[in-house]
């Protein structure tokens, strides 16, 4: 039993911001209440968590991950990348199937299960490829993934490759109950690309994929969710085009959603000096891409943050630009930048940011999240101005690719809360 | 005036004073190729490692007699012969390469940003030799020592650039280094091949302006550079050469339209007949190779000033070191990019 007093606890699912405790009984929460009225007896013997200062939250979701395994182990684990959600204060993952071999089956997604059983420091809720092989050909078994565990399909780290089949793909998950996560990309728009087009690769001499790779599909995949009924979620949204298609599809009823990643709202291209760490897919987009993604955080349209963590082991990022792999960490500077870049700027409320890392995507994958009686007892604990700076060298993580090492912030995840066990606490507690 | 530079890699970042140091510096060096014993002995014992990972004949000849002109010797890389086929990172080829105790690395590579990259790595002077679609930083200083010969200035002059200018490396240093002297750009070929963009990769305050139609492009220019019209490195997307000789070959009625003095160049090699006639290109006005000739003057300073240093402590105890923009941009490195790298609120 854990006793968690002196907080302030955020609760979007009830719109909640109020000084309260949480008494968590093993893997439930067993009672919120104001300060000092916990009213269970057993609450006596509970280990206490003294939050003083701190903000209390639903266990935050990170629903775009890459976890390397299987597959790729130098780059990530289960293990290694869950110990570094953790200390980003995400308690549960959805890790996106472009393993090696693709978690296109049932079988490569009870390993998945399996290791997260046995090495996870927080949940790990895997998401099915949408076809075999993310080839773009057949669908693959999704309901025998889903009943093994997934959580949605993508193709993700390319688009569904046709029309069709993505209209298939999504007729079927409209019967299974199964989002469909879509990284949108008109890969003719973007082939060679390796960065955003503007004056910035034209500068550099990289070559640039424009804005309307990501927006032309975008709009493809908005028409085959009006022409289906399915729930579509657009992958880190990066351009003002997309964003406006998604407003447009809300508007219509449709049930689309989509999720921001902190590096598209904290940089932009002319960032990009032929340094790897600057290169991932969708790529910095420019200054009015970010203005707008800004706008559309603070205004609703934008669902969920996703950090799209995206480890590769140094020898892989430490080579010419061109042929850099996309990617970059994303677990334990997500909720720092969303506090540096959000909330301290005004942009946004602190429970709107909560919302973004809680019931916005668990809204998105069809579940709950709220600090109540009866909820899984996984809460996340951070401060909103304790002075710290990143280095990219303590990360429990296998890789090194950060192009935010060495940035100062205000703010960081205090403590993460799975299933009542503590995951991580931050070394000042 | 000491030099005051550690690697060459590009253009862009140099200033108007740098630039017009390292041309007065050529200066020197182009009487030399008038001399009938062109042998200094300035580089005596020192080693020039040419990397060339693209393949290259001119540059690399010429960076080559460079060398062997201020008497230092030189070792070879060639993409074919590398062990890059083997699948030898970049990083660990120009580490073996820099282990045979090289004083200064010349690269050239497909890759735009490469030598920066390798720059980022080693502690010997890098001089880029053309990356990627970036920039040819000594191509640039010799179109405009040429410039500065025929003209008797590099100011304030209309500068035509024909072609694929978007996948020119030529295109990009001469911008950057004339528009530090007031020249005004207009850019003209395929409007695929012109993107807007390039209208605002100058510095603050230069003038560029992308035009489709030669004539117009051609009028009141003092200099009219060429680009090649490659067959071998793709353009993209490609063009009919009937479409691209139709509308944009540079012919000697076309030059017509350009001032009565003004001068051609082009990096070559040339392809008569389709980016430029050989009426053109063989006419008074051309400077084709006086460029070449340039081009060793160019690259001997270039060599002269950053091989023939001494130590690294040598230049920090001169005081050199901070006042290197170039140098301190490479000790920012990798620890400070993250903390810098924020974007204002407008």
């Amino acid at each position: 039993m854990i006793l968690i007093k002196n907080g302030r606890v955020l609760n979007p699912a009830t719109n909640t911001d109020a000084a309260m405790d949480v008494l968590l009984d093993g893997e439930r929460i067993a009672e919120v209440a104001a300060p000092g009225k916990i009213s269970a007896a057993a609450a006596r013997d509970a280990e206490i968590f003294d939050a003083a200062g701190l903000i209390v939250a639903p266990g935050f979701i990170d629903m775009h991950v890459h976890l390397r395994e299987p597959g790729q182990e130098n780059s990530e684990t289960i293990e290694t990348g869950t110990r570094s959600a953790a200390r980003g204060g995400f308690t549960a993952v959805c890790c996106m199937p472009n393993t090696k071999p693709v978690n296109d089956n049932a079988s490569v997604t009870r390993f998945i299960m399996d290791r997260a059983r046995a090495t996870a420091s927080v949940r790990v809720w895997p998401i099915g490829a949408a076809s075999v092989g993310s080839k773009g050909e057949a669908i693959a078994e999704i309901a025998a993934m889903k009943q093994a565990g997934i959580v949605a399909v993508s193709d993700d780290g390319k688009p569904i490759a046709t029309a069709k089949l993505t209209r298939q793909v999504m007729d079927y998950c409209r019967s299974l109950d199964l989002p469909v996560i879509e990284h949108s990309e008109d890969v003719s728009l973007a082939a060679g690309a390796v960065m955003r087009e503007g004056v910035s690769s034209t500068r550099l001499g990289l070559a640039g994929m424009p804005a309307a790779a990501e927006s032309v599909c975008v709009a493809r995949d908005v028409q085959l969710a009006e022409l289906t009924g399915a729930r579509l979620h657009i992958a880190h949204l990066s351009a003002r085009g997309s964003l406006e298609q998604v407003r447009w599809a809300k508007s219509r009823g449709l049930k689309v959603s989509c999720e921001v990643t902190p590096h598209h709202f904290t940089l932009i291209d002319e960032d990009v000096q032929y340094d790897s760490r600057f290169k991932m897919n969708p790529p910095l987009a420019a200054r009015e891409d970010r203005e707008a993604l800004l706008a559309g955080l603070a205004d609703g349209t934008v669902d969920a943050i996703a950090t799209d963590h995206a480890p590769h082991e140094p020898a892989l990022k430490d080579v010419e630009f061109d042929r850099a792999p996309f990617g970059i960490l994303g677990f334990e500077t997500g909720l720092a930048l969303s506090l540096q870049q959000l909330v301290h700027t005004g942009k946004i409320s602190l429970m709107r940011l909560v919302e973004l890392f809680t019931t916005g995507p668990a809204r998105v994958l069809g579940m709950e999240r709220s600090l109540a009686a009866g909820q899984p007892a996984d809460v996340t604990i951070f401060s909103t101005d304790y002075s710290w700076t990143y280095d990219v060298k303590d990360s429990p993580s296998k890789s090194r690719n950060s192009p935010f090492d060495h940035r100062a912030f205000q703010g960081t995840p205090m403590a993460t809360i799975v299933a009542g066990r503590v995951a991580w606490k931050h070394s000042s507690l | 005036m000491t030099h005051r530079f550690r690697d060459l890699l590009a253009l862009e970042p140099l200033n108007a004073d740098e630039l017009t140091f390292l041309l007065d510096q050529s200066k020197s060096f182009q009487e030399i190729q008038r001399h009938p014993l062109k042998k200094l002995a300035v580089l005596r014992g020192k080693t020039i490692a040419l990397a060339f990972f693209e393949t290259s004949t001119r540059t690399r000849i010429s960076f080559g007699t460079a060398a062997s002109r201020l008497g230092a010797d030189t070792m070879n890389l060639q993409a074919e012969a590398s062990s890059l086929k083997k699948g030898e990172s970049l990083l660990d080829t120009v580490h073996t390469l820099d282990a045979m105790k090289p004083d200064c690395l010349v690269m050239r590579h497909g890759a735009s940003g490469a030598p920066e990259f390798v720059a980022r790595h080693l502690e010997i002077p890098v001089i880029n030799a053309g990356d990627g679609t970036h920039e040819h930083p000594s191509q640039g200083l010799l179109d405009a020592l040429t410039i500065r010969d025929r003209k008797g200035t590099i100011e304030n002059l209309n500068i035509t650039i024909l072609g694929d200018i978007k996948h020119s490396r030529v295109a990009r240093s001469n911008i950057h280094l004339l528009s530090k002297f007031g020249c005004k750009f207009t850019l003209c070929g395929p409007a695929m091949w012109v993107p807007r963009e390039l209208e605002n990769i100058g510095p603050e305050g230069a003038r560029i302006r992308r035009v489709f139609r030669i004539e117009e492009a051609l009028e009141g220019a003092d200099v009219v550079l060429a680009l090649r019209v490659q067959n071998e490195r793709l353009h993209e997307p490609a063009l009919s050469l009937n479409d691209y000789i139709l509308l944009y070959q540079l012919s000697a009625e076309r030059m017509r339209h350009a001032k009565r003095d003004a001068i051609v160049l082009h990096p070559g090699p040339l392809n008569r007949g389709i980016e430029i006639t050989p009426e053109v290109a063989d006419s008074a006005q051309s400077c084709v190779l006086e460029q070449v000739t340039n081009g060793i003057a160019v690259r001997m300073a270039l060599l002269f000033l950053l091989a023939a240093g001494g130590s690294d402590d040598d230049k920090q105890a001169a005081g050199e070191a901070d006042a290197n923009p170039l140098r301190n941009r490479r000790s920012t490195d990798s620890k400070d990019a993250g903390a810098q790298k924020d974007v204002k609120d407008p």
